[in-house]
């Protein structure tokens, strides 16, 4: 922000920008310290995720297939052309993208709404809190087998109540609303959890003094509370992109990827280790890595969301 | 401008506490009326009712002759300034003070001219386009205040807004609030923990205790004719001395010696019907070096003598400090003020006593000093319920 105001006489400056200044001996001697300190971590980092990273793109580069073991060579980038001229793929990335917006948004709006019940709640709110947590504790998996038990036709007891005639999960639009249903089910209550955290950062007397400015309910809501924890909204919403861009376990039970309901990480899961094509698959899971970078890349830059730890924008 | 009313209204939070009870209290338009009073005797809650915050348990509450209990905050047309300033740290100063202004869909142009003028009166036009969190503790106050005057409400509500300051910025924000309400002449109820805010900026002052009003009228009124005990011991600073006394025939007899009761308080006492066991009050400022007097101005009082156990100067007067024998007074209103402000003087045992002399005067610490009282100027009250039986309206 600029500001060209200029304060008067007496008021405290705001404080300059950091000059880059010559570092003087002793802060030198810090920094070094400072880096022998995070070494040890850094190494583990460096092994646990550059080893497996680097390795993927050196497996991406080449052509190789385990069935074929004989074949593999270095081919440079021709398994990306492979992959991005892919109808299979495009419509892949098309469902991830389509599941992670919908998604993501009902449960930005539905985990709102919680954590502003749990937020108000007076009586038993320690118990309301533990129930509304509750899917979110339950294994994916199970809860995955749960909806697709629901939802089968002739036996479950969603299909009977919604749509008796019809195999739901075995036709498109639906049982992609299906997997949406069952991923925003799962973690709303995570949602509401981080946004909670983010209402605990308005002040009762910020709320007050806007009731007493004129402001209806939702003006306060909407004027007051949600810029003032528009940090925990990105951080959440930071969060939960990222991760409902990776879904995997919901549609490997719900459809297995059938009906072209296949995410990124399934039909790469399917090449890599269904059809063993480890080339093949590593360029998939390295350009998920760079959507999912991307991701997070425009989410801190662009909406400036303060990376989780740094405490420069949420502090007033 | 409005007249506000307060017609036995209480308040009782879910949890049973009862915070406020029965507060009858009628503002004036356009008054500057100041609740004081310990922590916890419902100062904050009676604001908030007035604002619409908090709902009130019974009673009922008239802005302008029309009830406005089951009122929205926003539709009571009421301002408030709060202790923490509670300004919206995502908006500029302009921008907050034009949030009411906004929120009433005042066109722009209104807008402009009412921030910009309200910024002129507080000194904040070259901070408009800054935000609070880049503004000095002073500077955010009289945003918050900025933010309560754009909009010329009928009220404005004050709860210790100047408490956050240093006590310096205190004093220059005390004088402007004072200003900027003569100016405005909009009627105003401002809380406060502290005495010299509470003498200098009301019209009237009322005191509250335990969710009770204690006594209501002006600064000097409260001063010199306190209706109890507690409201004796909590206006004034330094505050009054308390000494057990005994009333016999027409005299008294305490630590500061045996002297009669002239006649205005024997005539007092007489209808009061006090016991004889009393609680016997007096002002710092009652006391004198008796060597600085000649004999016919002694002869409206009583002379005691005791050692000085500490002499403060203060340039204009001097502040001696002494030790009497005998009991301290004691009484329940006396333990809460003494626990309010956060002295327990029980080190000593005897009677504390402070008393105001004049800059001649020659008392040395340590030394004997022989002290005049003036006798027409003690309160005397009823160690059981506090009753001030001096007390004549
Ligand atoms: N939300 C609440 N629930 C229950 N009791 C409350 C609540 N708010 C205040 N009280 C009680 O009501 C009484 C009056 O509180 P109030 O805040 O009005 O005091 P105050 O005079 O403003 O004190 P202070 O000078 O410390 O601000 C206190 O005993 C307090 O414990
Ligand atoms: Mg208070």
């Amino acid at each position: 922000m600029s500001q060209t105001v200029v304060p008067p006489p007496g008021s405290t400056q705001p404080a300059d920008p950091p000059r880059r200044q010559k570092v003087s001996e002793g802060k030198r001697a810090e920094r070094k310290l400072a880096w022998l300190l995070c070494a040890p971590a850094a190494l583990v980092m460096v092994a646990v995720t550059g080893y497996p990273i680097a390795y993927s793109i050196w497996l991406s580069l080449q052509r190789y297939d385990l069935r074929f073991p004989d074949q593999r060579e270095f081919i440079g980038f021709d398994n990306y052309i492979t992959v991005l001229s892919n109808g299979y793929w495009w419509n892949a990335f098309w469902v991830t993208s389509l599941i992670t917006v919908i998604s993501v948004v009902i449960e930005l709006v539905l985990g709102m709404a919680l954590a502003l019940i749990m937020h108000r709640t007076l009586v038993a709110r320690g118990l309301v809190r533990t129930v509304a947590l509750i899917p979110y504790g339950i294994v994916t998996v199970v809860a995955a087998f749960s909806w697709r038990y629901a939802w089968t036709q002739d036996t479950g007891y969603l299909a009977e109540l919604v749509a008796p005639e019809s195999a739901l999960l075995t036709e498109r639009a639906p049982a992609l609303a299906i997997i949406i249903l069952a991923e925003v089910w799962k973690t709303v209550p995570f949602m509401a959890l981080l946004l909670m955290a983010g209402l605990a950062l308005v002040p009762e007397d910020l709320l007050k003094a806007a009731s007493m400015d004129g402001a209806s309910a939702w003006q306060r809501f909407t004027k007051v509370m949600l810029p003032v924890m528009k940090p925990a909204i990105l951080v959440a919403l930071l969060f939960r992109t990222l991760d409902a861009f990776r879904i995997f376990d919901n549609i490997f039970v719900l459809t297995a990827g059938a009906q072209e309901t296949s995410s990124v990480s399934m039909i790469t899961y399917s090449n890599l280790i269904r059809g063993l094509n480890l080339g093949i698959g590593s360029t998939m899971s390295v350009l998920i890595f760079v959507a999912v970078a991307l991701i997070a890349f425009i989410f801190v830059k662009v909406f400036g969301t303060a990376a989780p730890g740094s405490d420069d924008r949420g502090r007033r | 401008m409005a007249e506000i009313v307060l017609d036995k209204v209480s308040k009782q939070y879910p949890d049973g506490a009862l915070a406020v009870s029965d507060v009858d209290l009628t503002i004036a338009d356009g008054e500057f009326i100041i609740l004081v009073g310990p922590s916890g005797c419902g100062k904050s809650t009676t604001l908030n009712m007035i604002a619409g915050l908090e709902d009130i348990t019974s009673g009922e509450l008239r802005i302008d002759g029309e009830r406005v209990n089951e009122r929205a905050p926003k539709d009571r047309d009421i301002a408030m300034v709060f202790q923490s300033y509670a300004l919206y740290p995502h908006m500029t100063v302009r921008e907050n003070m034009a949030f009411p202004l906004r929120l009433a869909k005042v066109d722009d142009k209104t807008v402009r001219a009412k921030v910009d003028e309200a910024a002129r009166i507080l000194d904040l036009t070259q901070h408009l386009d800054r935000r609070p969190s880049n503004l000095s503790g002073g500077q955010r106050q009289r945003v918050a205040m900025g933010r309560a005057i754009v909009r010329d409400p009928k009220a404005f509500l004050m709860d210790e807004p100047l408490s956050n300051l240093d006590a310096k910025l205190r004093v220059q924000m005390r004088t402007s609030v004072a200003k900027i309400q003569k100016k405005l002449g909009t009627t105003t109820v401002y809380v406060t923990h502290d005495q010299t805010e509470a003498m200098t900026l009301g019209d009237r002052v009322v005191v509250m205790r335990g969710g009770l009003v204690q006594q209501i009228g002006s600064p000097q009124f409260l001063y010199e004719q306190p209706v109890n005990l507690f409201v004796a011991g909590f206006i004034g600073s330094p505050s009054m001395n308390f000494v057990p006394a005994r009333l016999e025939n027409s005299s008294v007899s305490s630590p500061l010696g045996n002297f009669p009761l002239t006649d205005r308080i024997r005539t007092l006492l007489e209808d009061a019907d006090a016991p004889r066991e009393v609680i016997m009050g007096l002002r710092p400022e009652h006391f004198e070096d008796a060597t600085l007097l000649d004999d016919t101005a002694m002869s409206g009082g009583a002379t005691f003598e005791s050692t000085v156990d500490v002499l403060e100067s203060m340039g204009s007067d001097k502040f001696a400090y002494f030790t009497l024998e005998g009991e301290m007074a004691t009484s329940a209103e006396l333990e809460e003020l003494a626990a309010d402000a956060g002295a327990s003087d029980l080190s000593a045992d005897g009677t504390q006593i402070i008393t105001r002399l004049s800059a001649s005067s020659q008392a040395k610490e340590g030394h004997p000093a022989r002290i005049w009282f003036d006798t027409d100027k003690i309160h005397l009250f009823d160690p059981h319920n506090g009753r001030n039986f001096t007390y004549a309206d």
